[in-house]
């Protein structure tokens, strides 16, 4: 037991000495994650405002400007031009100038007088269907604002209020900053990322390089040398993914409501079960080619696009959300998202600590089955 | 006891028997050479006998451990190295030295002093904090080696471990597994270079997974006494084969280098003869005389008869 401990040490220091040797893994476990946030923080934003919005007025009374107004105050849109005729609309969207075209009809501020219904044409730009939905989305609100405030006018004569309106109050993330949706996500990936991909190659690189045939001949069972050779990891990937929380609190202003404790517990938790995944394909793989990847395929797509990290899966067709009830990252980020955003403890999401605790005791079982036998 | 005894070991992989029923014995100081083409199965012997691998049927204690029973105690007692010399690339050579010795759990005072005779064979002093993977075959070869045996085990198995490196390497290498043998160590090499094989007491051929011979190098050569090689160097080497061939006194021929050895099926047979029908037949003979067989005519001779 006690020689035990110490070989497990000298597989862990010279994993340790290899890590800092390795430039190439170094880079993977240190860069990529802060290279990762940048990019997951910064630039791949959903929010859409600033949409550049072309007018044509057709009318020009008091009414048409204060639609237009509606539209410019809202903050979603900037006037960027306008648009003197049906040939110069094509124009500007074709260009690009313009991602939306507001048409405002002859006669539109009599009609909105008479209390008689009229229409107003709203082009979008439908190259990305994601931004053109929510394009059409805040111009229908806004329309539909302008519209209840004339509808009252006409009929009790007065510029009051609505009788019946709704005052939207958004919890956890009151200005809907998909950043702050992300950024657990990004923390899923990234611990998905050191873990899975740094235990699977380091072994397979002892596969190849033949020193995993050499440390079999010696007296050194399978449970030292895989404890020796994954604490490493773990301790790094717990560093890594928990920097990635302190960075964005500091450059996203992301809150951290729950406790430190028990967030360092699910990473740990989520991180064994991604290490034993990545134990197993480092099993199966017998070139560090194959073992990437399997890694790709199994881990990377999966956290990517069924984990919720992106694509709400109360979105996905029904086969999907199927699958994705076997992507540990799924439940990882309820909980991150719970602990980070809403500040609940693990009572609040104990289904999916359940889930985790699962996936991890059922990968590391396959993973030792599979090391031992072909340990001899 | 013997350091190692094999007794009719076999392995089959599904319908392939990689090893048939091999049995031998590998006494403590000597050094014992086992021989066979490549998928021979050197190898597979090897890994049953270092505990990786388990045996179909048949046994086999190394240091006087069952193999099959304790795989973790025959791991304590041998030293391993492949042709491969797998050493961490990355690390050092004490980092190499340490990481070993770390897993074959010695104390530090006892690291030390084996550390200091590793740098010592190896030939390191001065270099400890050189990466491995820049150093020389030679060098890597040696210090594979005294990682193996950091621990002093009575036993060591040497997998083809003279593979790219240079002569002059090569000769320093065997000087050490002598020298490991003289102190009591049982030494089991698997080897392609039969000239090297000259170094071993004792010689296992391994055809097919059988045991096609086994024995000293003298025992081995025997099977020459009443069969002489004539050994004929002609300008037109395979001329003169095909003549060889057609005589009635040869048994078979081969060629060797630039030379032509035919077995001869009577000791009797006059050499003389031979040159002059030789020159009868238009073959320019520029020697032609009795050599003593060497290690490769008995590999050959082996090989063909187990082949038959």
């Amino acid at each position: 037991m006690i020689t035990g401990l110490w070989k497990t040490i000298a597989v862990a220091r010279k994993e340790l000495r290899q890590i800092r040797r390795d430039r190439r893994t170094l880079l993977i476990l240190l860069f990529v994650p802060a290279f990762f946030l940048l990019i997951y923080g910064y630039a791949l934003n959903f929010d859409i405002r600033h949409v550049r919005l072309a007018l044509q007025d057709n009318d020009r009374s008091a009414v048409s400007r204060e639609l237009v107004s509606a539209f410019v105050n809202s903050g979603y849109f900037d006037l960027v031009g306008e648009a003197p005729n049906p040939q110069s609309i094509d124009d500007l969207l074709d260009r690009g100038d313009a991602r939306a075209v507001l048409v405002i009809p002859v006669r539109f501020g009599a009609d909105v007088a008479a209390g008689r219904q009229t229409l107003v044409q709203f082009l979008v730009d439908g190259d990305n269907a994601n931004t053109a939905t929510t394009v059409v989305g805040y111009a229908m609100g806004l329309v539909n604002a302008q519209s209840q405030r004339y509808e009252l006018q006409a009929r009790i004569g007065s510029p009051a209020g609505p009788i019946l309106n709704v005052e939207p109050r958004v919890w956890y993330n009151p200005e809907l900053r998909s950043t702050l949706f992300l950024v657990p996500g990004l923390i899923a990936y990234i611990a998905m990322l050191t873990a899975v991909v740094s235990t699977a190659l380091s072994i397979v690189r002892e596969k190849e390089a033949g020193t995993m045939e050499q440390v079999r001949m010696s007296p050194i069972g399978p449970v030292p040398y895989v404890l020796g050779k994954t604490a490493p990891y773990f301790v790094v990937s717990l560093i890594s993914s928990m920097s990635i929380v302190v960075a964005a609190i500091i450059l996203f202003d992301m809150p951290m409501r729950g406790s430190w404790l028990v967030l360092v517990g699910i990473v740990s938790l989520f991180l064994v079960g991604a290490l034993a995944f990545g134990l197993l394909i480092s099993s199966i793989a017998d070139s560090q080619q194959v073992a990437f990847q399997v890694v790709l395929l199994t881990s990377f797509l999966p956290t990517l696009m069924l984990s919720g990290f992106i694509f709400p899966i109360a979105s996905m067709p029904t086969f999907l959300q199927v699958v994705t009830r076997i992507v540990p990252a799924r439940y990882f980020l309820v909980a991150l998202r719970g602990i980070v955003l809403k500040g609940v403890g693990p009572a609040d999401f104990l289904p999916d600590v359940i889930a985790l605790v699962i996936y991890a005791v059922v990968i590391l079982a396959l993973a030792s089955v599979r090391v031992r036998r072909q340990w001899a | 006891m013997n350091a190692i005894e094999v007794r009719h070991l076999t392995r089959r992989f599904g319908n392939f028997v990689a090893v048939n029923d091999v049995s031998f014995d590998v006494r403590a100081g000597e050094i014992f050479g086992f021989l066979g083409s490549n998928g021979a199965g050197k190898s597979t012997t090897i890994r049953m006998l270092c505990g990786l691998l388990q045996p179909t049927s048949g046994s086999a204690t190394v240091g006087g451990i069952d193999v099959v029973r304790d795989p973790e105690g025959v791991k304590r007692r041998i030293g391993y190295m492949s042709q491969r010399f797998s050493l961490y690339e990355a690390l050092t050579v004490d980092q190499n030295i340490a990481f070993f010795g770390g897993v074959y759990g010695l104390s530090r005072e006892r690291l030390a002093r084996r550390r200091d005779f590793v740098l010592e064979i190896a030939g390191l002093r001065g270099r400890e904090n050189e990466l491995t993977h820049a150093l020389a075959g030679g060098w890597r070869q040696r210090l594979a080696l005294g990682c193996a045996i950091l621990h002093e085990p009575p036993i060591v198995f040497l997998d083809e471990p003279t593979g790219g490196v240079d002569p002059l390497s090569r000769r320093r290498f065997w000087r050490l597994i002598e020298d490991l043998a003289a102190s009591g160590v049982a030494v089991l090499v698997t080897t392609h270079y039969l000239d090297e094989a000259e170094h071993c007491e004792r010689i296992a051929i391994i055809q097919a997974g059988r045991l096609a011979a086994h024995g000293t190098v003298d025992e081995l050569k025997a099977i020459f006494a009443s069969r002489p090689i004539l050994e004929v160097r002609a300008a037109d080497a395979v001329g003169a084969m095909r003549t060889l061939d057609e005589m009635p006194e040869v048994e078979k021929t081969s060629i060797f280098g630039t030379a032509v050895h035919a077995v001869l099926r009577n000791a009797a047979t006059d050499v003389q003869t031979i040159a002059s029908r030789l020159e009868a037949k238009g073959i320019t003979i520029l020697s032609c005389g009795i050599v003593a067989p060497s290690l490769e005519d008995v590999f050959l001779d082996v090989a063909e008869r187990s082949a038959a």
